[in-house]
């Protein structure tokens, strides 16, 4: 393994165990399996549609599920190294600073893995009931986790810019409420009235939804699969960037 | 094995440090000292790489700090001033983690977290999470994590800031031992720490040196450096004074009564060549006249004056 590789690993290692060295992952977890049960079975009633498939009483909801949840999981990342002062011990370290962001994020998007593949019971329910695509099912997962990964490395940005976690849970919120908003259907047709076609389509190109929607209907394309990338990438260069000129540069 | 050139750092309009060089070889201990925001932890900052200066140019070891961070960091060994741990691991967990990040593997770890527990007397509280630690384990653990790869270079910002004289004494053994042959640089507010173990002071003030020098060179630039005190009992004040005073070797004479009704003289020589006479010379004296002293030596300056008479500003001084 070679230098960075290890020191990407050995950053992942020390977060991901800070996850379950205290309380908060499993209280995060339990909280998004409750949630998401009830999403699911009560409000996507499920049952009542009578379909073999999970895309529109489970995966719909996860845009709006995370829109919560990620930040919450995330916003310490940085927030707590600059409040404590372990930042200065850290960037003084041989790593670069793209090395801790990645290592971290890394960290945050496993353990976001982790609860999300602890939802297995919904595809148990459903291949038990009936006949699902197991492709479509497989297609919601990536588009989930890649969803997840972009409001993380959004919140990943919004923590290095705080020392303070609240401030920086409140970022992010917003703007990956942008990333829903800009291309939600009540939103976009409101727009469609009475802007150009040129604007609509730039304000919904922002947009997570329509990205996530072909996933959901067991679609993974190259353009969405590089639009959840590009996120991802732009905004982790972005704390690059935060942490730079956090040091006066 | 640490160049300092020509560093400045500004954060916006405020330029903390202006244009600040040194250098340290290695088997030197140089002690950083300065009044509170005179900038030594900023210097410190840019010196491990935290901090890129505004100008100015850091090598350690030969590698340039802006050019070549990772081969610069690589030989240093950093104590922050608030000596920061990660609070959510445990002592051994946090040393582990940074062996890792400096490089280690496998045995050498265990070996040096070993090493350094021992050193530092952190044995008992290994397995215990970091923030259920009073101040001074939590300053030795990341005092430990500095030293945990053997660095050639240490930069250390105040390493005995809230430690008791204990551990206080055994920091400065640590450091004193690894000076022999490592560059050290630490900063600290007890001047008597200087005296006793750096090889070297810098003093800083507003951002830039003020002074650079031996303990010894620093404290003979201080306004009673040579002057010899002598104090007596049963000696009219007049006396003392004149025949103190018309000694070819003295200068001023002062005089100050003791509480327990002795007198004390204080006998400034007359310019620098003649400080080797003037003990012996007010030895004679005193002999000579009958006088009755139960003290009488040269003295070699205080840090504290020539750090104050330095450091203080104008209006301060003036109004004292």
């Amino acid at each position: 393994m070679n230098e960075s590789l290890r020191n990407i690993w050995t950053i992942l290692k020390r977060e991901l165990n800070g996850y379950f060295a205290s309380p908060v992952a499993y209280v995060f977890i339990v909280i998004f399996l409750l949630l998401n049960g009830f999403f699911t079975f009560m409000l996507g009633g499920f049952f009542e549609l009578g379909e073999a498939s999970l895309s529109r009483p489970f995966f719909n909801w996860h845009p709006w599920l995370y829109l919560f949840l990620v930040p919450a999981a995330g916003m310490r990342l940085w927030a707590e190294e600059r409040r404590v002062g372990t930042l200065e011990l850290l960037l003084t370290m041989p790593v670069t600073a793209a090395q801790a962001i990645i290592g971290k994020f890394l960290a945050c998007w496993a353990f976001l893995a982790l609860a999300l593949a602890l939802t297995f019971p919904v595809v148990g329910s459903v291949y038990y009931l009936g006949h699902p695509d197991g492709g479509a099912i497989f297609a919601g997962y990536v588009g989930s986790l890649l969803l997840a990964g972009s409001y993380l490395a959004v919140t990943v940005a919004t923590s290095a810019i705080t020392r303070n976690q609240v401030i920086s849970f409140i970022l992010s919120v917003v703007i990956c409420f942008f990333l829903i908003l800009a291309g939600w259907e009540p939103v976009t047709s409101l727009l469609v009235r009475w802007a150009p076609a040129g604007l609509v389509e730039l304000v919904t190109g922002f947009s997570v939804m329509p990205h996530f929607a072909s996933f959901q209907r067991g679609v993974i394309d190259f353009r969405d699969l590089l639009f959840f990338a590009s996120v991802i990438v732009f905004s982790l260069f972005g704390t690059s960037v935060i942490l730079r000129g956090l040091r006066g540069a | 094995m640490i160049d300092v050139e020509n560093l400045i750092k500004e954060f916006g309009p405020k330029r903390a440090v202006n244009g600040v060089s040194f250098t340290i070889r290695r088997g030197e201990i140089l002690g950083f000292l300065g009044p509170n925001g005179a900038g030594k932890s900023t210097t410190m900052r840019m010196i491990t790489g935290f901090f890129p200066p505004t100008s100015g140019r850091v090598r350690i070891g030969g590698h340039d700090m802006a050019e070549e961070p990772i081969a610069a960091k690589k030989l240093i060994g950093y104590l922050p001033e608030s000596a920061p741990c990660y609070s959510d691991m445990t002592v051994n967990g946090f040393l582990r983690f940074t062996a890792e990040l400096r490089g280690m593997r496998g045995a050498q770890i265990d070996d040096a977290v070993a090493k350094v527990a021992g050193l530092c007397f952190l044995e008992g509280v290994l397995h215990q999470s970091v923030d259920t630690l009073s101040k001074g384990y939590r300053h030795r653990t990341c005092f430990a994590q500095s030293i945990l790869h053997d660095p050639e270079v240490l930069v250390l910002d105040e390493p005995t800031d809230g430690l008791d004289p204990n551990q206080k004494h055994e920091v400065r053994q640590i450091i004193k031992r690894m000076g022999q042959t490592k560059a050290i640089i630490f900063s600290t507010h007890i001047l008597e720490e200087v005296e006793a173990c750096c090889s070297r002071a810098i003093i800083i003030d507003r951002g830039t040196v003020v002074a650079n020098g031996t303990p010894a060179e620093l404290k003979a630039r201080a306004e009673t450096a040579g002057s010899v005190h002598l104090r007596v009992r049963n000696v009219a004040a007049e006396t003392l004074k004149s025949k103190l005073g018309s000694l070819p070797v003295a200068g001023r004479v002062s005089l100050q009564d003791n509480t327990d009704g002795s007198l004390s003289a204080r006998v400034f020589p007359r310019d620098k060549s003649t400080r080797a006479d003037l003990s012996l010379s007010v030895a004679q004296t005193a002999t000579q006249s009958g006088w009755s002293f139960d003290e009488l030596h040269t003295e070699e300056g205080r840090l504290d004056d020539v750090f104050r008479a330095i450091t203080l500003p104008d209006s301060v001084k003036t109004r004292e």
